[in-house]
Parts: structure tokens; C-alpha cells; sequence
């Protein structure tokens, strides 16, 4: 049978003033009709730019090249721009994106931009084409169609908007469908519910599915093969169930290992040590040697070659047989809090509500965002605070760092109001490690100087006991004395994220709140600071409270939870008992619709 | 939308109205109009009599009050200089200022625009250079010495257009070129950036991945997006042209608006400066509130809160 | 994502700790920047023609000399090596007049700069920063402030006040801040709302220690880019006051009020007019280049408008 999409040697290369940047290196790709295939990587990997190579999409001056690219048994390579856009893009391969808030013209009506494809095509009348749009916003979940029709994309939630893009695409009933990190905008509830109906979709159409994301969970329910790209390369693929389960390339490997898994009894994470690579000169030999704890001196020397296992499974590694995963589950080093530990930190009956206006003479409204919201912090726990966007949890947060002050309701410290603190005695009390690290830190000040600012507006005027203290904090979180003086953008996300750590903890603070401290970073990152978290509450009894909307982030860290929803708090718990048989009905669905995958290692079948 | 326009409706009169208690006061403060309006040798009881049949011993904000309540009713005081009623000198001769201010923007247009947007289409192109170019050099020239140059060259070299007078509207010409061109590098800067931006927006993205290309794609997608801030940018031009005419009109001898601005404030006549600062400024405004219901009407996000 | 920040999103990940410090980025990118380069050396030029107005120039500039009137450049037929760019109305050296007249453009342009630098920050940082009723207020003056029409306005107040130098300086630096308010008003909008500052509240930090340790310092690249275009604006506005008779008085140099004396003549004496409009033309250019570059230099995108 004839493969639907056939991509053989696809390399991309983006021009940057220090030079040409090798986004994709030779990449092979082979989809049937009706068939589904998972890209996954971290950032950088090349797997957006991939799709975006396949549509004509790729930014301006960026070359693409390819030994054979074929759709459907179409020379696509061969194919002049204006024929690939009116019979290819659209009509046979149709992509959605993963900003559904920016990815429709605001300015025009839903309607228009659903039916404009089909009809300036001469596909469809204008009548038919409408009718057609109000089966498929119906069909995708879109409530009151007619009325969504003559609506501008500003007025949809970004759920609603993801699903409006889905239909669009839809509407000419394309053979393919890409969908470049469909989800990743989007609440977990709203999550599950839109890959689920590209799934459904997919099936009822016999559409073909390239579904890429950042998230092995993700793509591991939902599709059929699976391949992880790094560096710009494709290094492993095959059926789904064979990569998840029986990775053969150390970096699958390692990966798998760094993700916290929901089911199983916490454990630390196997970090990769080191950043993604630079792809800014090919590599002679293999792009994840430098990173590899299987590496020999081959592995630098010269390119891997292609290993081939059962069923269509393949890698590209030095080693003839993959690697024994033979990690013995460390425990954490971390434990709860004491029995009866004092409270450190305390809110009571907290309720928020924030006035807004539109325009200066616009008529005020009211927004409840926090509804007598009570909450306590133990001395040597982590508590998690989980919920979707929307849901109070980051306005919780700050109030409870004295950012903001509640509408009613009252936040002590030790005991200790904390209207009555002044704002230095409250800085002693607790600090905040936010989730973006990129602007966290002042751009224009060196580490040195982010990390002892807090000391130095605490009143240390003296310029030596200030640098010891930055030293001691570096050390905690194992950030290298030659970053001293570098700055913000030499860093990368996560050595950014361990400076924020270190500028929180400098004045030895009784408690960190932490909002979404990984959720902008990679994977092998994100188990990094995880990790971290795990040595400083062994280390320093670190008290913490964590927010995230990461079901696997609250199983590895946290001893309770609590849930919120609509500015209150639906259910509190201990984490173990609240994420394997939660009370509330919301929990209950958060939880079931969390992505998750078992892995439960096996050793991949070598071919011979 | 209606609820929209009423609020820049209301905010654009209290503009005018403080812009006209700022020029009343700065230039009443700064300057005793009655030794103004009897030269500088007069003797003092010539003054004294001047400055009560003027009424200007009166207290300055009640001078205001009065002065107010005149524009209420369209009565702009007296011209000092030419003892004649300030509307009709303004009305007399607005028509050469409107006439040279809205050519001066259809060249604005017509070269920013054009160029802006091929600039955008085309990055880093040898168009992008020249556009770049344009718009450097154009914000370097001192505008009157380019009247002077224009009028140095269609004078001697080719004279193919009238050099001064405003008769025909071959007049108007070589004056709208030069009070045009000095609007040409903001709205030329702004269209390229504007359209740069939009044509990266994701939205212009998804349209590609739909399978529109080029004038389909910039015309379906990109131009009214790019166009919202390129509406808002010529209203603030025009509303400048204006208040440029001074020098234009005096080097073209152009009898206007801002001729008679330059002749009052040598004449130190108070009045009718002041009348032309509150016109220029009303001109402004109005021209700013057309914008903004221009843009209501073309984006649902303003249009529709 | 949009395009760009895939780009970015590869370009981040690979920032090793090796890479530079932004001030060596910066330095790097300066000197390989072509505008850059011409604009900050024709502004060194003339900067030292400035300070070293004396010992550079061949003749007293304000040495009149009825025997010796408008007499033409070198080049030119009857032209003299004594006075290389001829004599003025007066018989006054041209060369000298015009090395002179830098120091009262370059005087002014800095003066006027300044005085909007500190007017247009202050308001803006302090409006971006605490926002409600303080920002709403600073719009509405933002506001009316471009409404008025500055060049009539200045006119009429450096004609009553009386022209001097610190005048001119004075009117020029307190009507030209809204550029400076537009762009430091929204990127302390930007500061604001990021983490570090948050970070910074949270450890203890006032409004006022936040505003010069972390906001300032990430402004004071905008703010400098800002200067070198306000200096240009300036050095326009004074010339255009100094020709229409409102701005510089006779005798000091003054490029505009040069071009103005030389407009009676300039049929037949053309270079009276072109040589100080090429000068003002050479020294505009640079600070705008200038600018432009700095603009490209500082922000990651690269050219930007």
C-alpha cells in the first residue's frame, strides 16, 4: 500500500546573524491514511518546525530541503507555491496551532473565516458553506452554532476557539490534519476533551493525525506511532506501546525517567544532566552524546547508525543492543511535617474582589476571586495548591506574600497579622519563586546582585557578609560560582529558575510560595528543580507551598492538597489520598483527566 | 459603541477646553496686551486708557469667563491689529488652509503608504533600504529650507509650477509636496512596522495554512488589521498640517490660516493668536474623535466590549 | 508560537553560560551596524567643529565688511581662498558662521532634549507605574499636550517672552516631552507587571527603590534611543523659530536665521541658503541615524521601523 505522507532526508535551516541554525536534520517520516503519529520533543527539538517545513509555513529566509517529499504519491517537492497552497494547504493537509487566543483574525466574524477557504475556492456556495460550518461547530462541541456564526473570536474561550480552529480545518475535509501543540494553552479538563475529539474525528473521517507535543503523556494515549525528536533529529520512532514501554535510545530512555509518574509510589526523578544542544554546527557524531550516561568514544566520533527493532521500531544509536534501564527507585529525600508542627502560615475566611472598569466613564463591575477561602501552612510541609486558570489560585498567592490585600478575611504569619508586619519583616517570613523564569530575573543586573538584593534592602550594608550569604545560597541550589557575575540572558530556563530559588532563599525565609515553578520548562529540566525541591526539604526543612496545575508535579512533591475551583477550596487533603480517591466531584474529573502513561519498563526486541 | 463615542465625545471637549484656559492664561500672563496693542514707546496714559476700554484691567479669569462665553456664542474678540472681528478674519480666510492641509495628506498618503507597505512586503529588500532611506533623509530636512530648494528649483531650473500666490491649484502643488513630505516618514514608518506585525500574527499563519497567498491573503487578512493604526497616525498628521502651515503659507505667500497666525504674533495680536491656537487645537481633536470612531467601526473588539 | 519565537525558543536553549554579556552583545552589534556607525561619526565631527569652534574657524564670524559682501565660494567664478564658502550680506565669512552656528544648534538641541527628558520620564514612569487616577491625569495633559500646536505656540511665547537663547532652550525643552511619555509610560507598564518586580515588593522594596533599581535601568536604553531622535526635533524647531524671525537674533550664527538672511538674495545667491540647510541637514542625519541604529542595537529583534 501506498503511504499517504512520505518525507525522506527533511532538513531546515534558519538564518541568524552568527549564522545558520540546523532546526531539522535529516528527518524520515512515513504515515498511512487514516493513520496517527505522535512528535515528541522539548524545545528546540525541530518538531514544530518539522510540520511547519510540510506546510510552507517556516519563517521568512529559513531553507528547506528534502531527498523525497511525497503527498499521496504528489512530487510536494516539485510543486510551485501557488499550486501547493490552492490544492494542497487547506483542502488535503489542514493544521491547527497552539495559541487558539491569537490564532483567529480578530477583527473578523467566525462565520467569515470558517467559510471563506471553501467559498473562494468555488468549493462550496456561500449557503452550503454556512450550513456546513453550523454541522461542524455543532459536531465539535460548539453550543448555539447559528449564534457562534456572527460572532468575532474574542467573545469564545480559548477552549472555544481551539475547537472553532478544528472546524475550520474541517470545512474542506483534509486528508491530514497537524496539530502542532494543540493543547498546551489549555486547562487539563479542557485538554483531555479537545485531544479526544481529534481522536474521535480522526476515526470517524479516516484522517491521518500528526499530533506534536511537548508531553509524552499526551501523544502516548492517543496515537498510534510515536517518534521523539532532540537536537533537530528524529532518534527514535515506532508503535506507540513499543517507544512508551520499551524505549532502546538513552534519551527516550531518560526522559521517561524524568517525568513523575501519577500511579506509582513517589521516587527522585533521573535528571538529564546539561542543556539541549547548540544547533549551531552539526555534531560529527551523536547530537545526545554529551548528554548521554552510555556515552563511548565513538559516540563523538561518528554518526549513529540506524538500529532496527520488532514491528517497525528503530533509533539511531553507537550501542548495538539499547541499554539496560536497570534504575533502582532512590526514595525521596524529602519528608512531611512533623505531627502537631506549629502553622507558619495562615488565611482565613480570605475573600477577594477585584472592581473593574473597561474605559475611565464605563460602568464598574464586580469580580468575586476568592469566596472565604481558609488555608494552612505546617512547618516542614508542601502543601499543593491545584486548580485551572481562572480558579483564584495565583490571586491566593498573592495575598499570601502581602502582594495584595483581600477584600475581607485575614492572613497571619506565625500567629502575627500581617497588616501589622512592615514589608521587610514580612520578606523575612516568606518568598515567591515564580513560573516564568525569563521575567523573573532584572535583565540589566548581574546574579550577584539579584541575589543579595533582598539582604541588601533587609538593611546588610555590609558588602562581605552580603557576598558570603550569596555564595551559601548558590551552593543550596548547585548553581556554579562562575555564574557569580554573568547575567540573566546568559543563563538558561532552568539555571534561571535555580537563581530565583537562590534570591528566595537568601534571607532564610520560613516559607516559599512557589506559582507554577517547572511548568515553563522542559521536561529533563522540570526533574532538575523538582529534584531540588526534594534536597531543600530534606536539607533546610524547607516549608513550601506549591502551585500548579500539574496533577504529576503535586504527586511528586507534595504531602497535601488542596483544590480550588471558583475561588473556593473544594477539597483539602493528603496528597496521596486526595489523587487516588478524591471526594469531590471536580477532583475526581481533574484527576481523570490528567494525561498520564505507566511506565513499566521492558527490554526492546533487537532485530538481528 | 454609541456609549464609546459618547465618552471621546466628552473627553475631546474637555480637551479643547483646557488647551484654550492653558493658551488664555500663557499668553495673557506673559505679556501686557494694552502696551502691545499701543506699541512699545506709547506713554503710559495712553496705556491706561487703552487697557481699560479694552476691558484687559479687569481680573484675568474674569477676562476668561468673558472671553469663553464669546466662543460659545462664535465671538472671538476683536483683532488688535487689524481692528477687525477675529472669526471673520479666520473665516476668511480658512478655506486656503484646508484646501493646502488635505492636499498636503493626499501626498502624505500617496508616498508613505505605497512605500511603507512595499517595505513590509519585501524586509530587508533594496525597496526596504530606499524606503528606509526616504524616511531618514525626509526627517532630517529642515521643511522650510526644502520650500526654499523647491522653490529655488521650479523658479530657475524648470519652472513648471507657479512659485508662490494661491490662485490656481497649480499653486497648491509644490506647497502640498513640502508640507506633505514632512508627514512622510511617521506614517511610512508605521505602515511598514504595523504590517510587519501583522503579517507575523498567528492568524495571518493559520490563513496560509488554509492555503491563501499573497494579495488573497493581504487583502482577505492582513490590510484592515494593518490599517487600524495607520488611521489613527494621519488624523494626528493632519490635525498637524495645520498648525504647519505657518511656515508653509509664509514662504509660498500663501494667504491662509497660518500666514495670519505668523502676521498676528509679529503684531502681538493677542486675540487673534489665541483664536488660532483654539482652532488648530479643535481641528486636532475632532480629526483624533474621527479616528476613533473610525477604528470602533472597524474593530469588533472596541465595537463590541 | 509565532514564527520568531520558535526562532528564539531554539536560540534560548542553546545560551550557554559562555555567551555574552549584554553589554558585549551590544558593543558587538554597534560597531557592525553601518548607520549606526555613519550617524555616531558625523555627530563626533561635529561636536569637535563645536568645541573647537575657535581655533577652526578662519575669520571673526562677526567681522562685517562692506567691501568684501556676498562673495561666492571657492569654486564658484570670483570666489577667493580667503573666504573658502564666500561672504554673506554683511561680508561676513561663511565658513566661520557656519562653524559657529554648531555650537548654537548643538547648545539647544542638548538643552531642549534634556528638559523634555526630565518632564516626558518622570511623567511617564509615574504614570505607567502607579496607573489609576495619576495615569489618567497624565493622558489627558498627553492629550491636550498634542493638541496644541506646538510650533505656533512656541512662536508666540519666545515673541512675547522675548528671544534668548535659554528661552528658545526653555520653550522648545517643555513642549517636546510626549515621545518620551508615550514610550516610558508603556514599557513601565511592561516592568511592572513582571515577576522581578513582583519579586522585589516581595522582598521589602518600596515603590521608589523599585523604580530606580529594577525599572530605570531597564528603560535607560529607550530613554537614550529617544534622546538622539528628541535632539534632531530640537535642532529642527529652533531653526524653523530662528527663520521666521521668532527664535536666535541677528548677529549670532544661526543656521535657520542664516537661511532667512540669505532668502532675500537667494535667486541669485543660492549657496547662501543651501550651505547652512546641508549643515542642519548633516547634523539632524546623524543623531537620527544615530538612533536608529541604537534602536536596532537594543532591542533583540533587530530592525524595528
Amino acid at each position: 500500500m501506498m503511504s499517504l505522507l512520505e518525507i525522506r532526508g527533511l532538513s531546515v535551516a534558519l538564518p541568524l546573524p552568527s549564522g545558520a541554525l540546523h532546526a531539522v536534520r535529516d528527518v524520515d517520516l512515513t504515515l498511512d491514511r487514516g493513520q496517527s503519529i505522535g512528535i515528541v520533543g522539548e524545545s528546540g527539538s525541530g518538531k514544530s518546525m518539522t510540520a511547519l517545513a510540510l506546510m510552507r509555513l517556516l519563517p521568512r529566509g529559513a531553507r528547506s530541503t528534502a531527498s523525497r517529499l511525497e503527498f499521496d504519491g504528489i512530487d510536494l517537492g516539485a510543486l510551485e507555491d501557488s499550486a501547493f497552497a490552492r490544492e494542497i494547504a487547506g483542502p488535503r493537509i489542514g493544521m491547527i496551532f497552539q495559541e487558539p487566543m491569537t490564532s483567529l483574525n480578530p477583527v473578523y466574524t467566525i462565520g467569515r473565516q470558517m467559510t471563506e477557504a471553501a467559498v473562494s475556492r468555488g468549493l462550496l456556495s456561500t449557503s452550503v458553506a454556512r450550513k456546513k460550518a453550523l454541522h461542524l461547530l455543532d459536531r465539535v462541541g460548539i453550543p448555539d452554532p447559528q449564534m457562534r456564526l456572527g460572532q468575532f473570536p474574542h467573545q469564545m474561550s480559548g477552549g472555544q476557539r481551539q475547537r472553532v480552529m478544528i472546524a475550520m480545518t474541517l470545512m474542506l475535509d483534509p486528508e491530514l490534519l497537524i496539530a502542532d501543540e494543540p493543547t498546551t494553552a489549555l486547562d487539563v479538563t479542557v485538554q483531555a476533551q479537545i485531544l479526544d475529539l481529534l481522536d474521535d474525528l480522526r476515526r470517524e473521517r479516516d484522517m491521518a493525525l500528526i499530533l506534536i507535543s511537548h508531553d509524552l503523556a499526551v501523544v502516548a494515549e492517543r496515537t498510534d506511532t510515536v517518534a521523539v525528536m532532540y537536537g533537530g533529529e528524529m532518534i527514535e520512532w515506532g508503535i506507540a506501546d513499543d517507544v512508551l514501554h520499551a524505549p532502546a535510545h538513552p534519551y527516550t530512555q531518560a526522559l521517561l525517567h524524568a517525568i513523575p509518574q501519577v500511579g506509582a509510589t513517589p521516587s527522585r526523578l533521573a535528571a538529564i544532566p546539561g542543556t539541549v544542544p547548540s544547533l549551531m554546527r552539526a555534531p560529527k557524531g551523536c547530537v545526545f552524546a554529551p548528554r548521554c550516561e552510555h556515552r563511548r568514544e565513538d559516540c563523538v566520533a561518528s554518526r549513529p547508525p540506524l538500529r532496527a527493532g520488532m514491528r517497525d521500531h528503530a533509533w539511531r544509536c553507537m550501542l548495538k543492543a539499547p541499554p539496560q534501564t536497570s534504575r533502582e527507585m532512590e526514595p525521596l529525600h524529602g519528608h512531611g511535617a512533623a505531627e502537631d508542627a506549629d502553622i507558619v502560615l495562615a488565611a482565613r475566611d480570605i475573600t477577594q474582589v477585584f472592581t473593574t472598569r473597561k474605559a475611565l466613564f464605563a460602568p464598574k463591575r464586580d469580580i468575586t476571586a476568592l469566596k472565604g477561602v481558609s488555608l494552612e501552612l505546617h512547618r516542614g510541609e508542601t502543601l499543593a495548591l491545584i486548580g485551572e486558570s481562572g480558579s483564584g489560585k495565583s490571586t491566593l498567592a498573592r495575598i499570601l506574600l502581602g502582594l495584595a490585600q483581600p477584600t475581607s478575611g485575614k492572613v497571619t504569619m506565625l500567629g502575627r497579622p500581617i497588616v501589622e508586619l512592615s514589608p521587610i519583616e514580612r520578606a523575612s517570613f516568606v518568598q515567591p519563586v515564580f513560573q516564568d523564569p525569563y521575567s523573573s530575573l532584572n535583565p540589566r543586573r548581574r546574579l550577584s546582585e539579584i541575589i543579595a538584593r533582598p539582604l541588601w534592602l533587609r538593611g546588610d550594608r555590609n558588602a562581605a557578609t552580603r557576598d558570603a550569604a550569596v555564595a551559601e545560597a548558590m551552593d543550596l541550589v548547585r548553581l556554579p560560582k562562575r555564574l557569580l557575575h554573568a547575567f540573566p540572558s546568559q543563563l538558561s530556563g532552568g539555571q534561571r529558575q535555580r537563581v530565583a530559588i537562590a534570591r528566595a532563599l537568601v534571607t532564610r525565609p520560613r516559607a516559599l510560595v512557589c506559582d507554577e515553578p517547572t511548568s515553563a520548562l522542559d521536561v529533563s529540566v522540570q526533574a532538575q528543580i523538582l529534584n531540588l525541591i526534594d534536597d531543600l526539604r530534606a536539607g533546610m526543612g524547607l516549608t513550601c507551598l506549591i502551585i500548579t496545575h500539574d496533577m504529576a508535579v503535586v504527586h511528586q512533591v507534595a504531602d497535601r492538597v488542596a483544590v480550588m475551583l471558583e475561588g473556593r477550596i473544594v477539597e483539602e487533603g493528603p496528597a496521596r489520598r486526595v489523587l487516588t480517591a478524591p471526594e469531590s466531584d471536580y477532583t475526581r474529573r481533574l484527576v481523570a483527566a490528567a494525561p498520564r502513561f505507566e511506565a513499566n519498563f521492558l527490554q526492546p526486541e533487537v532485530a538481528q | 459603541m454609541l456609549r464609546y463615542i459618547a465618552m471621546r465625545g466628552l473627553l475631546a471637549v474637555l480637551v479643547a477646553f483646557t488647551v484654550s484656559l492653558a493658551t488664555f492664561f500663557l499668553l495673557n500672563v506673559a505679556t501686557d496686551p494694552a502696551q502691545a496693542i499701543a506699541g512699545e514707546d506709547a506713554p503710559p496714559e495712553v496705556v491706561e486708557s487703552i487697557r481699560t476700554r479694552y476691558g484687559l484691567d479687569r481680573p484675568l479669569p474674569v477676562r476668561y469667563a468673558d472671553w469663553l462665553g464669546g466662543v460659545v456664542t462664535g465671538d472671538f474678540g476683536e483683532s488688535y491689529y487689524w481692528h477687525k472681528p477675529v472669526a471673520a478674519l479666520v473665516a476668511d480666510r480658512a478655506d486656503k488652509t484646508i484646501t493646502l492641509a488635505l492636499s498636503a495628506l493626499a501626498v502624505t498618503i500617496l508616498i508613505a503608504i505605497p512605500l511603507g507597505a512595499l517595505a513590509a512586503l519585501n524586509p530587508n529588500s533594496w525597496i526596504d533600504r530606499f524606503a528606509l532611506g526616504v524616511a531618514v533623509s525626509a526627517q532630517a530636512v529642515p521643511n522650510f529650507w526644502l520650500g526654499l530648494i523647491v522653490i529655488i528649483l521650479f523658479a530657475v531650473t524648470i519652472p513648471i509650477f507657479p512659485v508662490s500666490g494661491d490662485d490656481s491649484w497649480r499653486h497648491y502643488v509644490l506647497p502640498a509636496f513640502v508640507l506633505g513630505a514632512s508627514s512622510v516618514p511617521a506614517v511610512m514608518r508605521l505602515t511598514r512596522t504595523g504590517l510587519i506585525e501583522v503579517m507575523s500574527a498567528d492568524y495571518i499563519r493559520t490563513a496560509r495554512a488554509k492555503g491563501f497567498r499573497g494579495w488573497q491573503l493581504l487583502r482577505r487578512h492582513a490590510l484592515r488589521n494593518a490599517l487600524l493604526p495607520v488611521i489613527s497616525v494621519l488624523a494626528v498628521q493632519l490635525g498637524q498640517k495645520f498648525g504647519g502651515s505657518v511656515i508653509t503659507e509664509s514662504i509660498f505667500a500663501i494667504n491662509g490660516l497660518g500666514r495670519l497666525a505668523l502676521e498676528s504674533i509679529l503684531g502681538a495680536d493677542i486675540p487673534t493668536v489665541q483664536m488660532l491656537i483654539f482652532v488648530f487645537a479643535i481641528v486636532f481633536v475632532a480629526m483624533n474623535l474621527l479616528a476613533d470612531i473610525l477604528n470602533a467601526a472597524l474593530d469588533p473588539r472596541i465595537r463590541i466590549g | 508560537m509565532s514564527d520568531t519565537e520558535i526562532t528564539f525558543a531554539i536560540v534560548e536553549a542553546d545560551s550557554e553560560p559562555e555567551a555574552l554579556t549584554p553589554g558585549q552583545v551590544f558593543r558587538r552589534r554597534m560597531a557592525s551596524h553601518t548607520g549606526f556607525l555613519i550617524g555616531a561619526g558625523l555627530i563626533a565631527v561635529i561636536a569637535l567643529v563645536a568645541i573647537f569652534a575657535p581655533l577652526l574657524a578662519p575669520h571673526d564670524p562677526f567681522q562685517q565688511s562692506l567691501s568684501t559682501r556676498m562673495l561666492p565660494p571657492v569654486w564658484s567664478e570670483g570666489g577667493t581662498w580667503d573666504h573658502l564658502l564666500g561672504t554673506d550680506q554683511n561680508g561676513r565669512d561663511y565658513l566661520s558662521r557656519l562653524i559657529y552656528g554648531t555650537r548654537v544648534s548643538i547648545t539647544i538641541g542638548l538643552g531642549a532634549a534634556t528638559i523634555g527628558l526630565l518632564i516626558g520620564v518622570t511623567l511617564g514612569v509615574l504614570a505607567g507605574y502607579f496607573g489609576g487616577w495619576i495615569d489618567h491625569m497624565v493622558s489627558f495633559l498627553l492629550t491636550a499636550q498634542l493638541a496644541l500646536p506646538g510650533l505656533l505656540l512656541a512662536m508666540a511665547l519666545v515673541f512675547i517672552i522675548g528671544p534668548s537663547i535659554w528661552v528658545v532652550i526653555g520653550i522648545i525643552g517643555v513642549l517636546h516631552w510626549t515621545y518620551y511619555l508615550v514610550v516610558t509610560r508603556s514599557a513601565t507598564q511592561r516592568i511592572r507587571s513582571l515577576d522581578f518586580v513582583a519579586a522585589a515588593t516581595a522582598s521589602g522594596a518600596g515603590p521608589r527603590q523599585i523604580i530606580w533599581h529594577e525599572v530605570l535601568p531597564n528603560l535607560a536604553s529607550q530613554i537614550i534611543v529617544i534622546f538622539t531622535f528628541e535632539l534632531g526635533i530640537a535642532i529642527l524647531a529652533e531653526a524653523s523659530l530662528s527663520f521666521l524671525g521668532v527664535g536666535i537674533q541677528p548677529p549670532t550664527p544661526s543656521w535657520g536665521l542664516m537661511i532667512a538672511e540669505g532668502k532675500q538674495a537667494m535667486f541669485y545667491r543660492p549657496w547662501l541658503v543651501v550651505l547652512p540647510g546641508i549643515c542642519l541637514f548633516l547634523l539632524v542625519i546623524g543623531a537620527n541615524l544615530m538612533g536608529d541604529g541604537l534602536r536596532d542595537v537594543t532591542t533583540p529583534e533587530g530592525r524595528n521601523g
